[in-house]
C-alpha cells in the first residue's frame, strides 16, 4: 500500500508552501487532481499584502496596522490573535518568496513595488504586475523540484479516512490509470482551495468544485463560518473573469449609467477602495435600482490611467479584455458585475492549522482559522496561503515525529477504497439516469440566484428545498463512461456529492445567522448584532445531518465598532 | 448559428487508433472553444475527456490544435475562427492517452533537466534583495510563460528528436540565468551547449508563432547561444597558461 508520513492534498500556494516547509527527513508527497501549476492560485492577480513601507505613502505602515485593517475588514469576526500572527509573519514571508526567485515588480529604490488595495490604510500590496499568483506558484513549484518533492499529479482524492478519531489516510482516483487506490498517511494536510463553482457566477477556475471541504465534513470534521462567501466586486460581465482590485488600486473608477462615481454614496472616503463586501453590495444596489447597464453591470473605467500605466501594471487585465471581451481597456470602460470569489469559511482549524482530529490539518482557502472573519481583504489570501501553508508544514512534521504509527489501519483503508471502487463500478454499470454535469448546472443556477449577495429567509429556505431535491436526483445519476481513464465524468460525479453538502452548509448557516455581517447580508435582518452573533458557526455532520454549534470569537485589542470607510 | 465540431476521440481500452467524432452544437456568440466543448460534454456526451482549469489563459491546461493551429482552447473564440466546421485535435509530439489528453511527461522531464530554479545558497537578506526594475524588464516576457507546451508541440526539432530540450525549457533557463539573484556558474548549465540544447533550434520560430502568451522562446534560445559563446571564450582564455 502506498504510504507516506505526510500527504498534502492540493498543489496550490498553500500546498506547495506546506511541502517546502515539511521536514525533509519525512516521507512527504503532494497529491493533486491537476498538475500543480494548473491550480487556481495561478489566477491570483493583484498581489500579496505585507507592511514593507516601500511606497512613499506607506512609510508609517506596520504589522499592527495591517492587523487592525484585517480585523476591521473582517467585520470583527476574525480571531484577533490569528490575524496578528499572519500580519506579523508577512514581511519575512515576502522576503523569503523573493529569495526563492519570485519576480516582484520594483520601485525606483530597487525595492519591491507596492500598490493600494481595498480596506487598507496604507499601500501594502506587493505585486508582480497583475500576475502575482502565477509567479509565486511557478516559483514554489521550481523550489519543489529543487527539493525533490514527490508529486502525484492528476490524482483526485475521493475520501478522507478518519477512524476512531484519528486520521489514517485517503482514497484517491488516479486519472491516468483509472484505478482507485488507498494511500496511508500518518498526517494528511488539506490545501484543496475553494468551492467557487457551487455558484454559477464565479471568478474561480472550472475545477474549483470544493470537494476537499465536503470530504472533511463527511469524515466528521466541522466546517466553520461557511455562510461567509466573498463576492468580488469586479468580474467581467459575461464570463465573470476576475478583474483585479489592483485596477482600482492603480486608480480605476466605478461608474454607473449616469457616469457617476457612485461609491461616494456608499464609502465617501475610501471610495473604490472600500472592502469588497461593501463595494460588491454597492454595485449590486446600483444595478438593482436601474442605474446599471442592461440591468446587469456597471463600468470600471481605466481609460484615464493611460496606455503606459495599463501596459506596465495591468497587462493581464488588458489581455483579458482584448481576448475575452473584444475591447481594450485603454479605449473603453470594462463592464463588470460582482461574482463569487472566495470562501472565508472552511475546515475548522486552530492557529497551528490543526483540526480537532489528530493527524488531520488544513491550510489556505479550504481552511478557516479564522483570519478573514466575515470578509477578507484583497491581498490577504495569498498571504494566508503562504504563511499558514508554511505553518501547517511545520505542525504536521512535529505531529508525525511525536506520534506512533497507527497499527492495523491498512485493512480499514483498503476496505474504504474497495467501497469507493464498488460504487464507481455500480454507477458505471447503470445504463440510464441523470447526467451529473446537468445536475451541477442546476445547483449553480439556484445558488447564485438564492444564496448570493442579498439574502432573505424565503430564498434561503427555497434553496434548501432545492438542495434536498437534487440529492434525490443525484441518487439516480449514473456514469456513462466505460473507460475510467481520465474520466472527467467520474471526477465531477465524485465531487458533486461534496458540493451538495457544501451548498447545504452555506445555506443553512446563512439561514440561521439572523444578522448582517461582512459578506453575509440579510435583507430581513440588515444590522450587525454583536450581542447575539459575535460568534463562529460550526457545522458537523452527525448521522448524515448537519449539527450546528457556535463558538465565541476571540477578541484581543480591538473592540468591535461600526465599520465606516 | 450551428457549428460542426470534429473532435478527435480515442478510448485506449477499445480503439485501435484515434478517430474523429462529429458533434453539432450551437454555442453562444461569445463562447470560446473550451466553453463549447464543455457544453458538448454536458449536453451530448459526458464521456468526452480533455484538460481544463482556469478558462482564462493563465493555467496552461487546455492546449490543443484547433483547425490546424496550436493554441489554448479557452483563448480561442469560436466565432473568430470564421468557419462553421471546427476540428479539434490533441497536441502533437506527445502521446495521446485518451481523447484530447496527451502524456505531458516528456515536456516536464525536459524542464527538469535545466534545473529550473534560482540557484542561490545564501540566507534571505533581512530587508530583501535590491533589484533594478530594468533587470526585471529584461526577463519580463519569459515570466509570462505558463508552461502550456504549445511551443514544445509545435517545434519541428522536438518532433523529430525526443532528446531536444525544447523551447519552453530553454527559455526558462535564459530567464533564470539572467536573474540577478541566480548565482549558477556557467559550468553547471554548460550541458545545453549541445545539439539537444541551444544548437538544436532550427530558428524557424514556430514557438514564437504559437505562444498564446506572446512569449518569444526563440529569443531566449538565441540569447543563450550568445551567452554560451562569450562564456566559452572566457573558458578558453582561463585555460591558457
Amino acid at each position: 500500500m502506498l504510504s507516506h508520513d505526510i500527504l498534502i492534498v492540493g498543489g496550490g500556494l498553500a500546498g506547495l508552501a506546506a511541502a517546502l516547509e515539511s521536514d525533509p527527513n519525512l516521507k512527504v508527497a503532494v497529491i493533486s487532481k491537476v498538475h500543480p501549476l494548473r491550480s487556481h492560485s495561478v489566477a491570483a492577480q493583484g498581489g500579496i499584502n505585507a507592511p514593507l513601507g516601500n511606497h512613499p505613502d506607506g512609510a508609517d505602515d506596520s504589522w499592527e496596522k495591517h492587523t487592525f485593517d484585517t480585523i476591521k475588514g473582517s467585520d470583527y469576526l476574525a480571531d484577533q490573535s490569528a490575524a496578528e500572527l499572519m500580519c506579523r509573519s508577512a514581511a519575512s514571508a515576502i522576503y523569503e518568496l523573493e529569495h526563492m526567485g519570485v519576480p516582484f515588480s520594483r520601485f525606483p529604490g530597487r525595492v519591491i513595488a507596492q500598490r493600494p488595495f481595498g480596506g487598507a490604510g496604507f499601500p501594502r500590496t506587493c505585486y508582480a504586475a497583475d500576475r502575482t499568483g502565477q509567479v509565486i506558484l511557478h516559483t514554489q513549484f521550481e523550489q519543489s523540484l529543487k527539493k525533490n518533492v514527490k508529486f502525484y499529479d492528476e490524482w483526485l482524492v475521493t475520501d478522507l479516512l478518519i477512524h476512531n478519531d484519528r486520521c489514517l489516510g485517503v482514497v484517491a482516483y488516479d486519472l491516468k490509470s483509472g484505478e482507485i487506490l488507498p494511500l496511508k498517511a500518518r498526517a494528511v494536510i488539506f490545501a484543496t482551495g475553494g468551492y467557487g463553482r457551487v455558484f454559477l457566477r464565479s471568478t474561480n477556475a472550472f475545477i474549483n468544485l470544493g470537494s476537499g471541504l465536503g470530504m472533511a465534513y463527511r469524515a466528521g470534521v466541522p466546517l466553520k463560518d461557511m455562510e461567509f462567501v466573498q463576492f468580488h466586486p469586479t468580474s467581467m460581465f459575461g464570463k465573470n473573469i476576475l478583474i483585479t482590485e489592483g485596477a482600482r488600486g492603480e486608480g480605476g473608477y466605478l461608474l454607473n449609467n449616469q457616469g457617476k462615481r457612485f461609491m461616494e454614496d456608499y464609502a465617501p472616503s475610501a471610495m473604490e477602495l472600500a472592502p469588497r463586501d461593501i463595494v460588491a453590495r454597492a454595485i449590486q444596489t446600483e444595478i438593482d435600482n436601474g442605474r446599471g447597464f442592461e440591468d446587469q453591470y456597471v463600468h470600471l473605467d481605466l481609460r484615464h490611467l493611460g496606455k503606459e500605466k495599463i501596459d506596465k501594471r495591468l497587462p493581464s487585465i488588458r489581455d483579458i479584455c482584448i481576448n475575452f471581451g473584444g475591447f481594450s481597456p485603454i479605449e473603453a470602460p470594462i463592464p463588470i458585475q460582482p461574482a463569487q470569489h472566495y470562501s472565508m469559511g472552511g475546515i475548522d482549524v486552530d492557529e497551528t492549522c490543526a483540526s480537532p482530529v489528530p493527524g488531520f490539518f488544513a491550510a489556505g482557502e479550504c481552511a478557516c482559522i479564522s483570519v478573514h472573519g466575515a470578509n477578507r481583504l484583497g491581498g490577504n489570501s495569498l498571504l494566508d496561503a503562504v504563511v499558514f501553508g508554511s505553518i501547517v508544514g511545520k505542525t504536521a512534521s512535529e505531529y508525525v515525529k511525536g506520534s506512533q504509527e497507527f497499527p492495523d489501519s491498512e485493512s480499514y483503508i483498503l476496505q474504504k477504497s474497495l467501497n469507493r471502487k464498488q460504487e464507481l463500478e455500480d454507477k458505471a454499470k447503470q445504463d440510464s439516469g441523470e447526467n451529473v454535469f446537468q445536475l451541477l448546472n442546476r445547483l449553480k443556477a439556484f445558488m447564485s440566484d438564492k444564496v448570493g449577495i442579498f439574502r432573505n429567509q424565503k430564498d434561503l429556505s427555497e434553496a434548501l428545498e432545492q438542495i434536498a431535491q437534487l440529492r434525490q436526483d443525484f441518487k439516480k445519476s449514473y456514469i456513462r463512461s466505460s473507460c475510467l481513464r481520465y474520466c472527467q465524468e467520474f471526477v465531477t460525479f465524485s465531487e458533486f456529492d461534496s458540493m451538495l453538502d457544501i451548498a447545504e452548509v452555506i445555506t443553512l448557516g446563512a439561514l440561521n445567522r439572523t444578522e448582517t455581517r461582512g459578506s453575509h447580508f440579510r435583507t430581513d435582518f440588515d444590522k450587525r448584532n454583536d450581542a447575539e452573533w459575535l460568534k463562529h458557526t460550526l457545522m458537523t455532520q452527525k448521522e448524515a445531518k448537519p449539527e450546528i454549534n457556535y463558538r465565541e470569537v476571540e477578541i484581543g485589542k480591538y473592540q468591535p465598532v461600526e465599520r465606516k470607510y | 448559428m450551428k457549428y460542426i465540431f470534429k473532435i478527435l476521440r480515442y478510448d485506449p481500452e477499445k480503439d485501435e487508433k484515434p478517430h474523429f467524432q462529429e458533434f453539432i452544437h450551437e454555442p453562444c456568440p461569445a463562447d470560446t472553444v473550451m466553453e463549447a466543448m464543455k457544453d458538448i460534454r454536458d449536453q451530448q456526451d459526458p464521456t468526452l475527456s480533455f484538460r481544463y482549469s482556469c478558462r482564462e489563459a493563465i493555467c496552461g491546461s487546455c492546449a490543443v490544435v484547433i483547425n490546424g493551429h496550436t493554441t489554448l482552447a479557452c483563448l480561442q473564440s469560436v466565432a473568430a475562427l470564421g468557419t462553421t466546421e471546427i476540428v479539434i485535435e490533441p497536441l502533437p509530439n506527445l502521446e495521446i492517452q485518451k481523447d484530447l489528453y496527451v502524456d505531458m511527461d516528456p515536456f516536464w522531464e525536459a524542464l527538469e533537466k535545466i534545473e529550473p530554479y534560482i540557484h542561490n545558497e545564501g540566507e534571505v537578506p533581512e530587508n530583501g534583495h535590491e533589484i533594478d526594475e530594468a533587470e526585471m524588464d529584461k526577463i519580463y516576457q519569459f515570466i509570462s510563460c505558463i508552461l502550456c507546451a504549445c511551443c514544445y508541440s509545435a517545434c519541428p526539432v522536438a518532433s523529430r528528436d525526443g532528446r531536444y530540450l525544447g523551447p519552453a525549457a530553454l527559455a526558462k533557463l535564459y530567464r533564470l540565468v539572467q536573474d540577478p539573484r541566480d548565482q549558477r556558474d556557467y559550468t553547471s548549465w554548460r550541458q545545453v551547449n549541445a545539439e539537444d540544447g541551444v544548437w538544436g533550434c532550427d530558428t524557424v520560430f514556430k514557438c514564437n508563432d504559437v505562444c498564446p502568451k506572446e512569449v518569444r522562446p526563440a529569443d531566449g534560445i538565441l540569447a543563450l547561444r550568445r551567452k554560451i559563446f562569450v562564456s566559452e571564450l572566457k573558458h578558453i582564455f582561463k585555460r591558457k597558461p
